[in-house]
């Protein structure tokens, strides 16, 4: 395991509404290590993106309130002017989004689009060096008719090609950090394979740490060394993604996987989870957030300021409400016998 | 006798172009599809975005004009029939769309979304009118005050569960459920799905399944098609498929699903390269020169493949 790339101390981000600001991510402590593809698993409004956006800089800092610690290369993300900002994003850390369609610009040659984070980081290429250098990141990533492609539009490209080119733009200047936010949702089942083994091959011989932000397991238990699963703000659980898969111990995360039809394959029922992910304004900022989706679990269960803590090496979960739960459909029989 | 037979449909769009705006050629998107749905089954329909899938879907329910090929509802065929007299069948099939968010008028409230079909196809009083839309909305499991909630104040599985209750108002006997799920988050995908197999049993529904997310037509299907290129590659139940693939298009397919156990997830990687390079091996044998799809030969009574002249293997 290499030494830390990016380390998070105590971020929260915070969005006005109304004139109140309420933490869209709530104290989170993370680190991205060099090699390591760290993903960070949730639903919509979990607070995954607004994380990502943080570590760029890229929230209205007009309607948002960011404070903490982004250590990146022994300086705080958030202490750095717009100039020095600029100095880091897309040369030391590169960002991939998640629509391929709206992520590059229509009006200009993928080309242009591949060379302009080279234009403003990588001074000394000329012209010519610039293109060369543009050619091979499209070989790189893995298309053969770089030639032709480099003249093209976005419009002309397919979604998976589009897709490509996005990452070929993240890696002009050699990141040491990726950003991946969702980087296969709009894509097809065959394509999201192919991409996937495309960032697995081009981690594997690019040595920087990718954060890899999705809502889909799949794509974790395929990619993934480490996983960050958050709820509300709040990372829940993390732990290597063997042990998260094999033994998931928060109730959101196994609640999370067992609402997954490809895990069962038969036509059995699928585990619903009780409710909705709270609205920012409306959130119990005390106490186990996930406690309101898991009503059967006895309030005595939960821990009253529940921590990240370390229960086993390298596997980290939030609430003493873990070792409690169990799923209402596995258990409806002895609780019966229990009440009478 | 089935519910629903397909026979040789073929929609095509036309290509114009020149001075006249002739019409130079045609834009196959379904070239020959044909499959039956017995009453109360669930089939997939499955490919990636561009197979056609959607437009089969879509040609059914009368969406898109036919081309070609029959449509056959319960011994009727529905492309032949005049509009009018469509009007009679066409009521009993019923579709879910893709995305919750624009699917439903932001203009309307609920009780005008769910209504709609009502007012089209029946004569109820106002009170009447009333009564049978709380009922639905009910059994979706939303509450009787939301009926005079607009689309916006709901979340989307919520929004998709309005989709289906509109889809259920006039007790249709065939749902077209286009990608009914994908634009939901996987907790809610699993309340939208146990919620139609809920309903498919209560209400006597058949399903035609149409997604590109084979965990999930895995979970829901009884048979299932596979479409590529605007004809079905394979069809078969879903063991016949998911065990027993044939076609070298349905095995890509089956090897692009994330493996769950990150243990084996580097043969995963070994098992797709196998399997593309065998696609494009194979290709010849199972795609005729200008790129079509042969027609389908059945291996055994449920099961059946697109390859040249009926050899196995």
């Amino acid at each position: 395991m290499g030494r830390p790339v990016l380390t998070i101390q105590n971020l929260s981000t915070s969005f006005r509404i109304q004139g109140e600001y309420y933490a869209a991510v709530d104290d989170v402590h993370l680190e991205v290590r060099k090699n390591e593809v760290l993903a960070i698993v949730g639903e919509s409004g979990s607070g995954k993106s607004a994380l990502a956006l943080s570590i760029m800089g890229l929230h209205n800092m007009q309607q948002t309130k960011v404070e903490g610690h982004i250590d990146f290369q022994n300086q705080n993300l958030l202490d750095l002017s717009l100039k020095q900002l600029n100095q880091i994003r897309g040369k030391e850390i590169g960002m991939i989004f998640q629509d391929p369609m709206t992520a590059l610009n229509p009006l200009a040659t993928i080309g242009a689009q591949i060379e302009e984070p080279m234009k403003y980081h990588m001074k000394e290429l000329s012209k010519r060096d610039r293109k060369l250098h543009a050619l091979e990141l499209l070989r790189r990533v893995g298309i053969r008719n770089e030639e032709r492609v480099y003249n093209q539009y976005p419009h002309e490209l397919s979604g998976g090609m589009r897709q490509r080119v996005v990452i070929a733009i993240a890696l002009a200047c050699d990141p040491v950090l990726l950003i991946a936010d969702e980087p296969t949702t709009a894509l097809d089942v065959t394509i999201q394979a192919q991409i996937m083994d495309l960032m697995k091959a081009l981690q594997s011989e690019m040595d920087s740490g990718i954060i890899l932000i999705t809502h889909d397991l799949g794509v974790v238990a395929e990619m993934a060394d480490r996983v960050a699963v958050m709820y509300a703000g709040q990372i829940v659980e993390i732990a290597e993604v063997t042990k998260l898969i094999r033994n998931p111990l928060h109730p959101y995360t196994r609640s999370l996987l067992n609402s997954l039809p490809s895990h069962t394959g038969g036509k059995e029922r699928l585990h619903v989870i009780d409710g909705v992910v709270p609205a920012l304004q409306n959130l119990e900022r005390s106490g186990c957030r996930f406690a309101p989706r898991i009503a059967w679990i006895p309030e005595s269960a939960h821990h009253e300021n529940p921590t990240l803590e370390e229960v086993e090496p390298n596997h980290f979960v939030r609430c003493t409400c873990y070792q409690h739960f169990y799923f209402p459909e596995e258990k409806e029989g002895e609780m019966n016998d229990v009440t009478t | 006798m089935s519910l629903l037979k397909v026979n040789n449909l073929k929609v095509h769009y036309p290509i114009r172009g020149g001075f006249f705006r002739t019409v130079k050629d045609h834009v196959r998107a379904v070239d020959g599809v044909s499959f039956e749905l017995d009453k109360g089954e669930t089939y997939g329909l499955v490919g990636e975005s561009g197979c056609g899938k959607t437009t089969t879907g879509r040609a059914i329910i009368g969406l898109n004009s036919v081309t070609e090929g029959e449509i056959i509802f319960e011994g009727e065929d529905l492309v032949s029939l005049k509009h009018r007299d469509r009007r009679k069948y066409i009521q009993d099939i019923q579709m879910v769309f893709q995305d919750p968010y624009s699917s439903l008028n932001s203009r309307k409230n609920v009780l005008n979304i769910i209504a709609e079909p009502l007012r089209n196809f029946e004569r109820l009083s106002p009170t009447e009118e009333l009564l049978r839309v709380q009922e639905l909305v009910e059994r979706v499991g939303l509450t009787p005050e939301s009926i005079y909630k607009y689309p916006h104040q709901f979340s989307g599985g919520q929004r998709q569960r309005i989709g289906i209750a509109r889809a259920l108002t006039l007790n249709p006997k065939l749902i077209i459920a286009d990608e009914p799920v994908s634009a939901l988050d996987v907790s809610v995908q699993a309340q939208v799905l146990n919620f139609m197999q809920d309903i498919q049993e209560e209400f006597d529904l058949t399903y035609l399944f149409i997604s590109h997310d084979l965990g999930i037509v895995r979970h829901m299907s009884d048979r299932l098609g596979i479409m590529h290129n605007g004809r079905l590659v394979e069809e078969g139940t879903r063991d016949d498929i998911f065990e027993n693939a044939q076609h070298p298009y349905t095995k890509r397919l089956l090897a692009a699903i994330p493996e769950m156990e990150p243990e084996k997830r580097i043969d995963k990687k070994v098992l797709r390269e196998e399997v593309n390079r065998l696609y494009r091996e194979q290709h010849d044998a199972y795609y005729s020169e200008d790129g079509r799809v042969y027609d389908l030969q059945s291996l055994t009574e449920t099961h059946s493949v697109a390859l040249q002249g009926g050899a196995k293997q």
